[in-house]
């Protein structure tokens, strides 16, 4: 199986990195017909607003729009904004794939930026039997609000959900790419894998 | 990891650099410019006063910006602001960590506050962005705190040449530290001048531990593709876009392109009707005080 990494710009190659560590071989996704050779995307950090505007370029709006709603995905942090069906501050155009409204910047600025371990909820626990502590890294990070019915929370950090899934869609407002651990990442390869 | 060597704080300091990768970050002096450059898929807009032609043109003291302009285009845009101070000028440096910038880039665009120290860089919150055109100088700002670095290039020039040079050399000066014994390195780190634990790293690793983009002199979407294959991981495209003929459309070829470097066709097709691109001038014919990339060391 491949994986796709949306590789338009962002932080591509730390998730690039991860994914072969695991034995799984990435694809670096910029055109529309490589969404056939990949079993999953993850959409990576970055400038959403610089993703549609290329996403658009390169031909990929429409059919990733579809690929996401029936194939699994993973949005991190402007990749969760891509998926959430509502976008504030400001409201901006996006993939529609999880019930959901993603505030971006919602921290702040980069000053505001912090590291931080997480609050792993039972569905977690369930897949992660480990305990292993999970940081969470949050880069001008977005939040996460009006959650939809039927998206479940896998993790959060004070009173607000940062990792979410609905059926084969995850989307996180944190940067597990940027730790040393890799269970997140064998947790999407495990939704990938069914 | 890179963190490994330069501590949990550096996490989330070269992490916003991780996430602008693989994109443009546009020189912009007002808050229209600021806006064209979001519009076109800028990742970052870089705020001046004058941009770097400007400030070669008409002489004087560049100093940083004045804070209401840097505010008034935090206050324009979504994506992150970076502010460029000047080298060594740590006061600068804490009105614009003050402000709120997300970046801080501490240039050779502007005229150096000192001639001997460059700013401690660990001290801030706020991450830095320096200019290098060799390793050692690379790993010595590294030293210092810096998060990312670029190319010095000659700012202002519209001339790719110094940028080339610098990533080139870079490149093969890392390529050479992989092929020496661990007994060696010590040596090379006296004669880089860069600290020892930073030249260990990067021997084992084969790059630097934080990313590393281009900068100065980028003036057509073809020079952003050749900076990309040269290794750059982004670019700074400074007085190019803005001292065009057409700034909207090659600020939108210029991300078009670097995106899909490695398909010519696109940037074949991304490159036609740009109009005139800045005029540019010849690095060889400008004096030993003229070249920006000089400053700092």
């Amino acid at each position: 199986m491949k994986v796709g990494i949306l590789a338009l710009q962002g932080a591509v190659q730390p998730h690039e990195e991860k994914i072969k560590r695991l034995g799984v071989t990435p694809v670096r996704v910029l055109y529309p017909q490589q969404l056939e050779e990949i079993g999953g995307i993850i959409l990576p950090g970055g400038e959403s607003t610089t993703m549609i505007h290329l996403l658009k370029l390169n031909q990929l709006w429409s059919p990733l729009k579809h690929f996401v709603k029936i194939r699994p995905t993973w949005g991190i942090c402007a990749g969760a904004i891509l998926l959430a069906n509502h976008v504030s501050r400001p409201s901006q155009e996006s993939l529609e794939a999880l019930q959901m409204t993603v505030e971006r910047n919602a921290y702040g600025r980069q000053n505001e930026s912090f590291v931080d371990s997480l609050v792993p909820t039972e569905i977690w626990k369930r897949f992660d039997k480990t305990s292993e502590n999970i940081e969470g890294v949050f880069i001008r990070a977005p939040k996460i609000r009006d959650l939809g019915t039927g998206v479940d929370i896998l993790f959060t950090h004070q009173n607000d959900s940062v990792m979410v899934q609905k059926d084969k869609c995850l989307a996180s407002t944190f940067h597990p790419e940027l730790t040393d651990s890799t269970r997140i990442h064998e947790y999407f390869l495990s939704l990938c894998q069914k | 990891m890179a963190s490994q060597i330069l501590g949990t704080e550096m996490k989330l300091k070269t992490g916003l650099a991780e996430m602008l990768k693989g994109g443009v970050i546009m020189d912009v002096v007002n808050r229209e410019q600021a806006i064209i450059a979001e519009k076109a898929g800028a990742v970052a807009v870089m705020a001046l006063e004058r941009v770097p032609s400007d400030i070669r043109k008409e002489g004087g003291v560049a100093r940083m910006s004045p804070p209401e302009m840097v505010e008034e285009i935090m206050n324009s845009v979504s994506i992150p602001v970076m502010a460029k101070c000047r080298i060594g000028h740590f006061a600068e440096a804490m009105v614009l960590e003050s402000l709120g910038v997300d970046y801080i880039d501490e240039s050779e665009v502007l005229t150096p506050a000192d001639e001997q120290f460059h700013i401690d860089k660990m001290d801030f919150k706020t991450p830095f962005v320096c200019g290098a055109k060799n390793l050692g100088e690379a790993l010595r700002r590294i030293g210092e705190g810096a998060a990312l670095i670029r190319t010095k290039g000659e700012a202002g020039s519209g001339n790719i040449v110094e940028a080339v040079r610098h990533l080139r050399t870079l490149r093969s000066q890392i390529r050479r530290l992989t092929t020496l014994g661990s007994e060696e390195l010590m040596t090379e780190a006296k004669e880089l001048g860069a600290p020892f634990a930073l030249v260990q790293w990067v021997a084992r690793e084969g790059k630097l531990p934080v990313p590393n983009f281009a900068a100065g002199g980028i003036a057509t979407p073809a020079d952003a593709v050749l900076a990309m294959y040269l290794g750059a991981e982004t670019v700074f495209v400074g007085s190019g876009i803005f001292k065009s003929s057409n700034p909207e459309k090659l600020a939108h070829a210029i991300v078009q392109a670097t995106t899909n470097y490695q398909n010519p066709k696109i940037v074949a097709e991304c490159s036609k009707g740009l109009g005139s691109p800045m005029r540019g001038l010849d690095v060889n014919l400008l004096k030993a005080e003229e070249r920006l990339s000089e400053r700092g060391w």
